[in-house]
């Protein structure tokens, strides 16, 4: 029995790293927990707001990580997504009375079909060319929409100001059922995001976006599997855009459709960790965070110190951790987390 | 029948003016695009940075810009190369979204010192020593636009002389065609890297104080310039500085014939259908290597 008692060093790092699994999972059980009992934690309103705001950006940018880290297609045309969703279920709601949650699937649905149309002869250009593409594809949208008087052109829509009530999508008393709702939004994009993670397609993605000659060589289809990417990417995303117009009741070109929304979406996965799971969440977390605090610090826009601290931050988490707060992670466990759970089995009896 | 075709000439002649100055704001863009690959987001900056080296030489010593055009030149060609040397270089290995997050943020960076330290407000230069109009063929131009376009064109001319007529430009096309090939032939990489950011940001400085005579000065002016830039460096074929001459042109005619014919508002959605379709369709550009 002398192998049971002292176990050789790999066993040890092994039996570290299944107890890092361990570990993890009731964190992350804490997280959830702790996120369905926010709402009864927080002191006020303005509380509330922050956490719903951040759960917005986290799932757009869950959705927009599909796409752009999965599968390695850089779009920085993903409010074009947004505002679609935004603007279909509005109008759908103004038009034919229609509620809100049928307007989530129908704009996800425009969504989809618009993404495949601009993907198909899209996705043949690479890197920079296929980025500044969808750039310049959600600035003439947004173009186009700013100068249709149909759907309120540069003055935005306002939405009715309904009664209270889940099937009308409104909530005007409490915004607490808000954040339930994006809460949901945002476990469905993450259900979404780790299915498609752990499934065929996940492979097919990564092998897109690490080694396009490899794949296509053995016979993958590279442009339908990018097409599932996007469709899924922007069917995601549009559902958020829906949210932000019901919780909002008032939706412009400016705030769902400007390339800085694109930016923002992007930025929050690559912050956080492109390609990752929960990359994009703890990316919304921190950028929110330093947004507020920056406001708080300097009051107000205007003074440029927001974009100064916010410049440095993309600069620096661009240059020297090119693989996002996960990345840095990652490499903590391995150095020390790791090493240390391991060492901790071998003093228990 | 004659006044609107001279309404026609005139709006043309106008495009192609506005159009050289997209061409020395691309002629940077694609130079640095073409010697190591990176798209620079922070370009408009440059421009923006330029435009404010001749507003306060104008306002703390009645210095005028195009007195100042030298002074101005050599600033941005400085801050260009020193960014190279303290961000770019950092990140030429980089995966590409890195290298867009890096120059997107170069770009917030220079808006938000620019509103910090001159504030939000829109200046102008009046009374400079290019004013007023002039009369030619029965068409009136600005003395100012003038000024620009044909300044514009020197300069431009003055970087194709330089890289195809001098050692170091040649050094600097060598660099842009194959990398490690130019650094066994004994040429400094890192070298050709930074004056090709010192070239861009100076050209880019040079388009923003001919600019300044007759445009307004404020802290988010760049991002006029980015997008109609990346078309044109596009259109020119990506790293072609001849290129980026006659498309500039060409998206200056596109923007105010389309802004002519279908109003004002869709000139920038315009141009950038004119870069998809040049993508698309004819990816080298006009003078790109296929």
């Amino acid at each position: 029995m002398p192998t049971a008692t002292q176990p050789t060093a790999p066993i040890a790092a092994s039996s570290g790293a299944s107890r890092l699994v361990t570990a993890k999972r009731i964190a992350l059980l804490a997280v959830v927990a702790l996120a369905l009992v926010l709402p009864s934690l927080v002191a006020n309103t303005s509380q509330l707001n922050y956490a719903i705001l951040v759960l917005m950006i986290a799932q757009a940018g869950v959705a927009w990580n599909i796409l752009g880290g999965y599968a390695g297609q850089v779009s920085l045309g993903h409010a074009a997504f947004y505002g679609i969703g935004a603007y279909t279920s509005t109008q759908l709601l103004l038009v034919f009375g229609l509620s809100p949650w049928l307007g989530m699937l129908a704009g996800g649905g425009v969504a989809v079909l618009f993404a495949l149309a601009i993907g198909w002869p899209c996705f043949r250009l690479k890197g920079h060319y296929f980025a500044m593409a969808t750039i310049a594809i959600a600035e003439i949208l947004q173009i186009v929409v700013t100068n249709w008087d149909w759907l309120g052109g540069a003055v935005g829509v306002s939405l009715p100001l309904a009664e209270t009530g889940w099937w009308g999508f409104v909530f005007n008393k409490s915004k607490v059922p808000y954040y339930y709702i994006v809460l949901g939004l945002l476990l469905l994009t993450i259900g979404a995001s780790w299915l498609i993670e752990r499934s065929f397609l996940g492979y097919y993605f990564r092998a897109i976006k690490d080694e396009p000659d490899a794949a296509r060589s053995i016979g993958i289809d590279l442009k339908r599997y990018k097409l599932i990417a996007i469709a899924a990417s922007s069917f995601l995303t549009a559902l958020g855009g829906t949210f932000y117009a019901q919780k909002e009741l008032f939706i412009d070109p400016g705030s769902t459709m400007a390339t800085s929304l694109s930016i923002k979406i992007a930025l929050v996965a690559i912050l956080g960790g492109v390609g990752t799971l929960g990359g994009p969440v703890i990316g919304a977390l921190i950028l929110t965070a330093i947004e507020e605090a920056t406001r708080a610090m300097f009051g107000g826009t205007g003074r440029g110190t927001d974009l100064i601290i916010y410049a440095l931050l993309i600069i620096g988490v661009a240059v020297f951790y090119p693989s996002g707060i996960a990345g840095w992670w990652r490499n903590l466990e391995k150095r020390w987390l790791e090493p240390k759970l391991a060492g901790r089995t071998r003093e228990t009896p | 029948m004659t006044a609107s075709f001279d309404i026609l000439l005139q709006t043309l002649l106008s495009g192609v003016l506005i159009g050289l100055i997209y061409a020395l704001v691309a002629v940077g863009l694609t130079m640095i695009f073409g010697v190591m690959d990176i798209v620079n987001f922070a370009h408009g900056e440059f421009l923006m940075l330029g435009m404010y080296a001749s507003f306060w030489g104008f306002a703390l010593w009645a210095l005028d810009p195009m007195f100042t055009l030298p002074l101005t030149a050599l600033m941005l060609f400085a801050l260009g190369a020193a960014i190279y040397h303290v961000v770019i270089r950092r990140i030429i290995r980089a995966p590409m979204l890195s290298q867009i997050f890096t120059t997107f943020g170069l770009m917030i960076l220079f808006r938000g010192l620019a509103q910090f330290l001159w504030k939000p407000d829109f200046r102008t230069i009046e009374h400079t020593i290019v004013q007023g109009k002039v009369a030619f063929a029965g068409l009136q131009f600005g003395l100012p636009q003038l000024v620009a376009g044909g300044g514009a064109i020197v300069v431009t001319g003055v970087v194709w002389w330089f890289l195809q007529r001098t050692r170091l430009g040649a050094a600097l096309e060598a660099t842009a065609a194959d990398k490690e090939a130019a650094a066994l032939m004994g040429i400094d990489v890192q070298k050709m890297f930074a004056l090709a950011w010192g070239i861009g940001a100076a050209c880019a400085g040079i388009a923003g104080a001919l600019l300044s005579t007759f445009f307004p000065i404020f802290p988010e002016v760049g991002a006029n310039f980015i997008l109609v830039a990346f078309v044109t460096v596009a259109l020119g074929g990506f790293g072609s500085v001849a290129g980026a001459f006659w498309a500039g042109i060409i998206v200056g005619i596109v923007e105010v014939l389309g802004g002519f014919l279908l109003g004002p508002q869709y000139k920038l959605a315009l141009v950038l259908t004119l870069y998809l379709l040049v993508v698309l369709l004819r990816p080298q550009g006009l003078l790109g290597r296929a």
